[in-house]
């Protein structure tokens, strides 16, 4: 065949061929994605009323105020969504491991985990990230933020680095699963419990939750901690206010995490189960 | 056979689970000391009853599972450590799961399964046109999946099995459920794809007459182990199965109960048709004929093979 | 026993409690996925107690009427009811509707819709034992909360509790119902699991709501489920308002119940007119 291709391209032609052709299906059911796209929004408005509805009895939370929490909120949303969108049907690994469509993926020759992933996409979490990014902006605008290039590059690198840690979030429950199967529920406790402690102010956790979704979990590391450090706010016990430059490293561990969680996951099907 | 040609080569494979019985662990041998060698080429049935251990070797043989003891090779490759380049060389059909996207039409399936194994576009359409013609997928080319009927839906997945031109094809229970009709398509199918390609064919069925059509070699398991390694009538030979001649007689004839070496089966239309069963050991169909003709005119005759489930029946019953 | 001869039109309760301990039954077979459920339940109440702990104390011990004790006892009680309580608005019945194995349901001498929310309150009690009990009791030992002072409040508790657990299931039965109509109730059943979990006030009780929101939630039967039964199992409520929300509960209880059953007749004349 005569036409230049760049190895790029023919590299990611197999994922590209499956992503493309979940959206094009997921378009195709026109009314279900308006009743997902405003269900979706619906979760994202719901999760924000919860908050909004206790400062309305209160002015200041684990030392934030309102509009400091939206940019919170806001982050954690935003990178939750996000991750959700490209990531949240590793929840289906059970379905598959039940129906044995695991095996099917062991048949093409591209990595397993690579090939889970880029197996689907849900469009509709974008409603919800909207959310997020509006809650973010807003808390932006109202907060009083010191501009500088510094706090882009710190909202910048949050960003990115808190959609990383939820993706990996989704990975390391994956993983996860090929032990548990039925009792997939318990990994809920962490990724989706996860979200919900990422949107809370950390300052209000004793020290074993700190420990849990401070830093094992670097839950703290997608929203509250980049938020103090932006505010210039002052940090908390084990939580100094500069550690907030350090999500990118905890991307890095939740990753690291995530990873190994896949690995003995998949060795243990291939070894135990049957 | 030399290892060079060797598509699939076991030696003392065996593999065990650890099942949880109440409160006590234990072990169960779903294979034990299987050492079997395919060669380029071959179509191999693979039988045996349920849990006699055929799922569990062919997904030894992708590299879904790990071995627990022996060690296999796949078209020269480690299944486990080579998973993806054995997957460019080995194309699976499991009767039960599916490999195409339910909610697309077939089409589409077909060419991100194409994108999946690297096919060049010449190579995608060729390829393509050749299987949409020999399986008859035309008519529902465009629609999805989940609308096919079973036997349109499995010859689907034989044409996305078989995309990327395997040498080796592995089809688990193929034609189950299939109608009469839907089976000889299959069936034909797959003589040609092997007679043109030159496809090394494994299957695993419970129906014989893919076996019996498909098949120049049987492996037949018992429990986990290997009980025969050859041909249908080979085996027939080793239970004591026997053949049956049956001949089409120029006049009504008394009931031939005297032909030496044979069992008088029965007659039909008045002595016309007569069914005799003699054991390939001790006499010929020839021997058998010529001692009929002598007698009476014979204008048509056919041999009829064991029924394989009963030779397979035999050989559990033998062993238990 | 003596066995009674049932007539045509009237129908004896059996049925239903065999349907019931079947429901019972059959989720005691999950024992894994409830201890999947239980730590779920636990972490996420331990998440909040921390943001509501410190809404009490920000509000200087007195948020709208909730202290320590009872917000803890909140906490943990709609923690525990999570297993039991039907918030994301599927069951089985609905798939059934939808793939017209209805039909064989409506040939059986029971109602079909009693026969539904049977199963699914048996599956619910279960709950509560893995779920349930063990969730109130690490709040209880881990956190500590309010109880009830007097054994009158557990039996009004136990009463609520259990008609939270009949409401929740005679309301998703109208989400299914609605599949005789609808081609598609997964719209529907989303929007379910969105409203009815902030309506019951899972996240946060519905007292904090500001007025008017709160007025839109007390118009739907999702308090019924879970805020009230929390409200009397906890003795944040006593006496005369306890037994009113009770008798809250009891007219939801009545409303669903009566639009099941006439949806149900409606759906079994639109079936058998259209031939399924």
């Amino acid at each position: 065949m005569a036409d230049p291709t760049s190895p790029l391209v023919t590299l990611t032609r197999p994922y590209r061929a499956v992503l493309s052709s979940r959206i094009r299906s997921q378009r195709s059911y026109r009314a279900n994605f308006t009743i997902d796209l405003v269900s979706s929004l619906l979760v994202g408005i719901v999760e924000l009323a919860e908050v909004g509805v206790l400062f309305l009895n209160v002015d200041r939370l684990g030392g934030l105020e309102f509009t400091q929490i939206l940019i919170v909120f806001g982050l954690a949303d935003l990178a939750f969504s996000v991750a959700d969108l490209a990531f949240g049907h590793c929840d289906n690994l059970p379905t598959y491991l039940r129906a044995g469509t695991l095996d099917v993926f062991y048949l093409r020759p591209q990595p397993l985990l690579l090939q889970l992933i880029t197996s689907n996409i849900s469009l509709r979490r974008l409603a919800r990230a909207m959310v997020g990014l509006a809650s973010l902006v807003t808390g932006l605008v109202l907060a009083d933020v010191d501009w500088s290039f510094a706090a882009v590059a710190l909202l910048l690198v949050s960003a990115l680095s808190g959609i990383a840690t939820f993706a990996a979030m989704f990975v390391w429950a994956a993983g996860a699963q090929f032990f548990l199967i039925d009792g997939a529920e318990a990994t809920n406790a962490f990724v989706y419990g996860g979200r919900y402690a990422a949107s809370q102010p950390a300052s209000v956790w004793n020290r074993p939750l700190k420990v849990v979704f401070g830093f094992f979990f670097p839950m703290a590391f997608t929203a509250y901690l980049p938020t103090v450090t932006l505010l210039g706010l002052p940090g908390t016990d084990l939580m100094p206010s500069w550690l907030g430059w350090c999500a990118p490293l905890a991307a890095i561990f939740t990753w690291a995490m995530a990873l190994l969680s896949w690995r003995i996951g998949v060795r243990h099907y291939r070894g135990g189960g049957g | 056979m030399s290892t060079d040609t060797a598509i699939i080569e076991t030696r003392e494979l065996g593999r065990d689970f650890k099942v949880r019985d109440g409160v006590r662990r234990r072990t169960l041998t779903a294979v034990d000391d299987l050492s079997v060698c395919v060669g380029a080429g071959e179509a191999v049935g693979y039988i045996g009853a349920n849990g006699a251990g055929k799922s569990t070797t062919i997904k030894m043989l992708c590299g879904i599972l790990v071995p627990t003891r022996g060690s296999v090779t796949t078209c020269g490759l480690r299944p486990v450590a080579d998973r993806r380049e054995l997957a460019r060389q080995v194309g699976v059909v499991f009767g039960q799961r599916t490999q195409l996207w339910w909610d697309l039409p077939v089409r589409e399936s077909f060419t991100i399964l194409a994108a999946i194994h690297g096919l060049g576009r010449t190579a995608e359409t060729a390829r393509t046109e050749e299987l949409v013609d020999r399986l008859e997928l035309a008519e529902f080319l465009g629609t999805p999946v989940r609308q096919l009927s079973l036997g349109q839906r499995m010859r689907a997945e034989v044409a996305a099995a078989l995309l990327h031109s395997p040498r080796l094809v592995i089809l688990d229970e193929p034609t189950i459920g299939l109608d009469v009709l839907s089976k000889q398509r299959l069936r034909e199918f797959l003589v040609a794809e092997r007679t043109v390609h030159g496809t090394t064919l494994l299957l695993t069925t419970h129906d014989m007459g893919d076996v019996e059509r498909l098949c120049d070699r049987i492996l037949l398991v018992d429990r986990g182990r290997l009980v025969w390694d050859g041909t249908l009538a080979g085996l027939s030979r080793t239970v004591g199965a026997q053949r049956v001649l049956v001949v089409d007689l120029a006049a009504s004839t008394p009931d031939l109960v005297d032909v030496p070496s044979t069992q008088h089966l029965g007659s039909e239309g008045g002595g016309l048709r007569q069914r005799l069963a003699f054991d390939p050991d001790t006499t010929t169909a020839a021997k058998v004929l010529a001692a009929v003709s002598e007698r009476v005119e014979v204008l048509d005759l056919a041999v009829e093979e064991p029924d394989v489930e009963d030779v397979v029946r035999r050989v559990y019953a033998a062993r238990r | 026993m003596p066995t009674s001869i049932q007539t045509t039109g009237r129908t004896s309760w059996r049925p239903y409690w065999r349907i019931l301990v079947a429901g019972f039954r059959r989720q005691s077979t999950y024992r894994l996925a409830a201890l999947g459920g239980l730590i779920a339940n636990t972490t996420f109440g331990l998440l909040k107690v921390a943001i509501l702990f410190a809404t009490v104390r920000a509000a200087g011990g007195d948020l709208n009427g909730y202290d320590i004790g009872t917000i803890s006892a909140y906490i943990w009680i709609s923690q525990g009811l999570l297993g039991s309580v039907n918030l994301n608005g599927r069951s089985d019945i609905a798939t059934r509707i939808k793939d017209g194995g209805i039909v064989v349901d409506f040939l059986r001498p029971l109602s079909v819709q009693a026969a539904s929310v049977a199963t699914e309150v048996g599956q619910s009690i279960f709950a509560l034992i893995p779920r349930g009990l063990p969730t109130v009791s690490i709040g209880v030992l881990v956190v500590g909360m309010n109880v009830p002072s007097a054994a009158s409040g557990y039996l009004l508790g136990a009463l609520s509790l259990l008609l939270g657990i009949v409401v929740s299931a005679t309301t998703v039965y109208l989400v299914a119902a609605a599949g005789f109509w609808l081609v598609e109730t997964r719209g529907l059943q989303i929007l379910y699991m969105v409203v009815s979990g902030f309506f019951a006030g899972l996240f946060v009780p519905i007292d904090l709501f500001p007025n008017a929101l709160r007025i839109v939630a007390e118009c739907t039967p999702f308090p019924s489920m879970l805020m009230y039964p929390v409200d009397v199992l906890s003795g944040r409520v006593v006496g005369m308002d306890a037994l009113g929300l009770v008798g809250l509960q009891v007219l939801w209880l009545v409303l669903t119940a009566l639009a099941g059953h006439l949806m149900t007749r409606a759906g079994r004349r639109k079936l058998e007119v259209q031939g399924g």
